[in-house]
């Protein structure tokens, strides 16, 4: 059971936990990801490697707070375990060397940005990063990004930081000007990944997406993770989760994720009630 | 022979309308009288032709005939030195295509029941104050097991027995393979599959959740880092095949492997308790007719489905469940369309799936698999309203492992590639048996292959000076 060495809230709902996991931080490259349960008769949950570091054991993640599984896993604290922790899973990253590679990120997708934006830069890679949120106070880990990246943008809704609109926005100014990508990969919400597909899409700028279906084993043995790729039905587990942006079926994707919205309410309802009573008790 | 010695004692059965409620297990066990009856039943064969029916050679007889004299201790102590997971056998071995189906007594009346005597005896011996004592390791070279289906489980006990030191890496977060994902509790409960495994604590062998290895770690690891001598693979055969036909990616569409992962090893039929969910509809269907529809279609109608049904593209002769278990899906409602073939699945515009349309088919030559062709009838689609199917076409060995591990060959279908039928892969130090081998198969023949190669590692290992 790794246990938490550090916690950082970074907003209301998003908390970053650092856990020792000797085995997963040796073997982990940047665009893998963890699952983990957090208590007995609990669910496996996907979350993206943020960060990891072989010599100290160490791994980083960044979790957002939509429900039961991580909600209680956004109470943990320093000292606690985790119950179960698989990884690393899926297929790292593969960037072809040498070019320009503009990382976009959105919610967590900032975190997963982190380790493989700042290997791609130790590599010799130009390297941008834009993240987008709807008010500044919403942006992560915009220090940590600034370390490992040549030139870091910042896109909110409301103006109230850096570029004031879409991130899709800012990257069609990029590809318009000097700067234009040879390479872009995108992790956040599906709707701002379907965007940049969209935007990328017959430029011939090679674009990656990380989906996020829901899991169980993250093994390849259930299947649940399945995503359209072109003509190929892909385990986003096992084959990805970053695909081609360009031929993901993203209307099957979000739709492949609201399967569950009903009985995820009635678990988060109910959590919410147990987590609150535990705190009035206490 | 006395009429009443005709027939197999038969196996109290909980009720079919209430048993289809819950996941307590439907097979009640023999009394002791019960017991001490069919063991009567056997004729002590000078031939027992029964031995050679069963993939491991227990000696049935034997044991049989120690459960007459009255002398369990003894009976347990034959069977397990045979079989090291009688009481899963006893349960879920297919009995009738094996040692049952040879018995002398079956060829003029029904065969004994070695199947229910073995899990009698077992059943007594888990009742009995602690069986193995805690033990020590005794040798310096380590084993490493990757995988905690039946294969590796007792391929661990046996090393552990031999004075190895052994580890289990297994990539769930619980062990047990198939026992514990794929077979429902109605059929196999957790709390057998726990105890066996306990036994193999006590034994000394340490179990690992939560390590993939091929990803985790990596094969050679094993060996260059970690210094283990030998390594056994029993990562069985966990990956589920679609139909590719289009419409497979609706909502409410299951492989079966996901739908019993998610009420076996997740416990979803007891959400929100539990913090897994799963989807159930009224009309429910399962395509294909083998051990894994059955499993799936009754879990369903356990866990609130109205109607369940089993789709298949050849005739109830082709069936490939056991017969016992398409009987007790008959008796829990469950409604079998033969010589029927799903062509598309069809949805509504949320994702869900509404239906299936189905062919009719009739039956043609016999194709490779040696069985009749089906083939699609002209002009005979209709459409089967559904709110749930799960796919139950079949499993090949999950490619995660081999891809990654230079050296280590598979054939066309992903099975491992074995020296001259050892249990030897195509890598030194590296063994492997069960259905990352063969295929999916069976509990037994899994659980004999870990035996087989817990043998030729100790074999192998004696023979190196060290
Ligand atoms: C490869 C991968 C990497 C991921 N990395 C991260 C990460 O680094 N940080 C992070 O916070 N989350 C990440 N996620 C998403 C995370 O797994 C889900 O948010 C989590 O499973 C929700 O579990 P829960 O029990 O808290 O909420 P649930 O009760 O299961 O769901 C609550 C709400 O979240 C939605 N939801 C559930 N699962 C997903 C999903 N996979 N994607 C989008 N929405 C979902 C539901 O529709 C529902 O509205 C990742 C997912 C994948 C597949
Ligand atoms: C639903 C269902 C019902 C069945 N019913 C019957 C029945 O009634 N009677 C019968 O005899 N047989 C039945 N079978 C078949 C039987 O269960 C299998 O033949 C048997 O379990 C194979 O055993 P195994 O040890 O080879 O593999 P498995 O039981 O598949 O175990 C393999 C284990 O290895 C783990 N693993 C895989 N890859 C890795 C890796 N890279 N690293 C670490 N761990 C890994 C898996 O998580 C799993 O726990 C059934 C199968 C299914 C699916
Ligand atoms: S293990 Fe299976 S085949 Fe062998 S005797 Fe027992 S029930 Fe029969
Ligand atoms: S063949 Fe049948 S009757 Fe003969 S020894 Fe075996 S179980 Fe007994
Ligand atoms: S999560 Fe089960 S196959 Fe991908």
């Amino acid at each position: 059971m790794p246990k938490i060495i550090e916690k950082r809230v970074l907003t209301p709902i998003t908390k970053m936990f650092r856990f020792d996991a000797p085995m997963i931080a040796s073997a982990a490259r940047p665009g893998q990801f963890v699952i983990l349960r957090v208590r007995e008769g609990g669910e496996r949950i996907p979350l993206t490697i943020a960060d990891f570091d072989a010599k100290s054991g160490v791994v980083t993640i960044v979790v957002q707070e939509v429900g039961v599984t991580s909600r209680i896993l956004g109470a943990h604290k320093v000292g606690d375990n985790i119950l179960d922790v698989l990884g690393p899973l899926g297929e790292p990253a593969h960037i072809p060397p040498g070019g320009h590679v503009v990382g976009i990120g959105g919610g967590f997708g900032s975190a997963a940005l982190w380790c493989l934006m700042r290997e791609l830069k130790e590599r010799g890679d130009r390297t941008t990063v834009i993240l987008g949120a709807r008010h500044d106070h919403l942006l992560l880990l915009i220090d940590e990004l600034r370390e490992v990246c040549d030139n870091l943008e910042l896109c909110t809704d409301d103006g109230s930081v850096g570029f004031k609109g879409l991130v899709t926005e800012r990257l069609q100014q990029l590809m318009d000007g000097p700067g234009k990508p040879d390479h872009v990969i995108a992790i956040g919400p599906m709707p701002m990944m379907r965007a940049i597909a969209n935007t990328t899409r017959d430029t011939g700028i090679a674009t990656q997406v990380s989906m996020d279906p829901l899991m169980i084993d993250g093994t390849g043995m259930c299947g649940c993770c399945r995503v359209s790729v072109g003509d190929d039905v892909k385990f986003a587990c096992v084959d990805g989760p970053l695909f081609d942006a360009a031929k993901v079926d993203f209307d099957e994707a979000v739709k492949r994720n609201k399967m569950y919205v009903k009985e995820e309410k009635l678990a988060a309802e109910r959590q919410q009630k147990i987590m609150e009573e535990a705190t009035h008790a206490s | 022979m006395p009429a009443k010695r005709i027939k197999k004692t038969p196996m109290l059965e909980r009720n079919a309308k209430l048993r289809a409620t819950d996941f307590m297990e439907v097979n009640e066990g023999y009394s002791k009288a019960a017991a001490a009856f069919e063991a009567e039943r056997c004729l002590r064969c000078q031939d027992p032709i029964c031995v050679a029916g069963c993939p491991v050679h227990i000696p049935i007889p034997e044991f049989i005939h120690e459960i007459a004299a009255g002398n369990m201790p003894r009976a347990a102590e034959i069977l397990r030195s045979a079989n090291p997971l009688p009481a899963v056998c006893g349960r879920v071995c297919p009995q009738e295509d094996q040692c049952e189906k040879v018995c002398h007594m079956a060829k003029r009346f029904k065969p004994v029941g070695i199947g229910y005597l073995e899990r009698y005896v077992a059943d007594w011996e888990r009742a009995q104050p602690k069986s193995e004592d805690a033990k020590k390791p005794t040798r310096s070279q380590r084993i490493a097991v990757v995988g905690a289906g039946p294969a590796g489980l007792v391929c661990a006990g046996d090393l552990a027995r031999l004075g190895y030191p052994v580890t289990i890496y297994e990539g769930l977060h619980a062990p047990g393979g198939v026992l514990r994902y794929g077979i429902p509790e109605f059929r196999l409960p957790n709390e057998i599959l726990d105890w066996e495994i306990d036994q193999l604590r006590a034994l000394g062998v340490e179990i690992v959740c939560n390590v993939v290895v091929g990803k985790t770690l990596q094969l050679d690891d094993l060996f260059d880092k970690m210094g283990y001598s030998a390594v056994f693979i029993g990562t069985g055969a966990g990956l589920p095949k679609f139909l590719g036909i289009p419409g497979e990616n609706f909502n409410g569409v299951y492989s079966a492997n996901e739908f019993l992962t998610r009420i076996n090893l997740m416990q979803s039929y007891k959400f929100p308790e539990t913090d897994t969910p799963l989807y159930i509809g009224k009309r429910v269907a399962v395509i294909g007719a083998g051990n894994t529809a059955m499993d799936a279609i009754r879990s369903a109608l356990r866990v609130g489905a109205e109607k369940g049904m089993s789709i298949y593209r050849r005739s109830q002769k082709e069936m490939t469940a056991r017969v016992e278990e398409y009987h007790h899906a008959l008796e829990e409602g469950v409604e079998f369309h033969w010589l029927t073939n799903p062509i598309e699945i069809i949805g509504n515009d949320k994702g869900m799936v509404t239906g299936v349309k189905c062919a009719r088919m009739e039956l043609g030559k016999q194709d490779e698999s040696g069985r009749a062709r089906p083939i699609p009838i002209k002009g005979s689609e209709f459409v089967i309203p559904l709110d749930n199917i799960v796919l139950s076409l079949g499993n090949s060995p999950n490619p995660l492992l081999v891809n990654n591990t230079p050296g280590l060959e598979k054939n066309k279908h992903g099975c491992l590639i074995m020296k001259n039928d050892t249990p030897q892969t195509s890598k030194k130090w590296v063994y492997a048996g069960g259905d990352a081998v063969t295929g999916a198969a069976t509990v037994i023949l899994a659980a004999g292959a870990g035996k087989d190669a817990a043998a030729a590692i100790h074999k192998d290992l004696s023979e190196v000076v060290v």
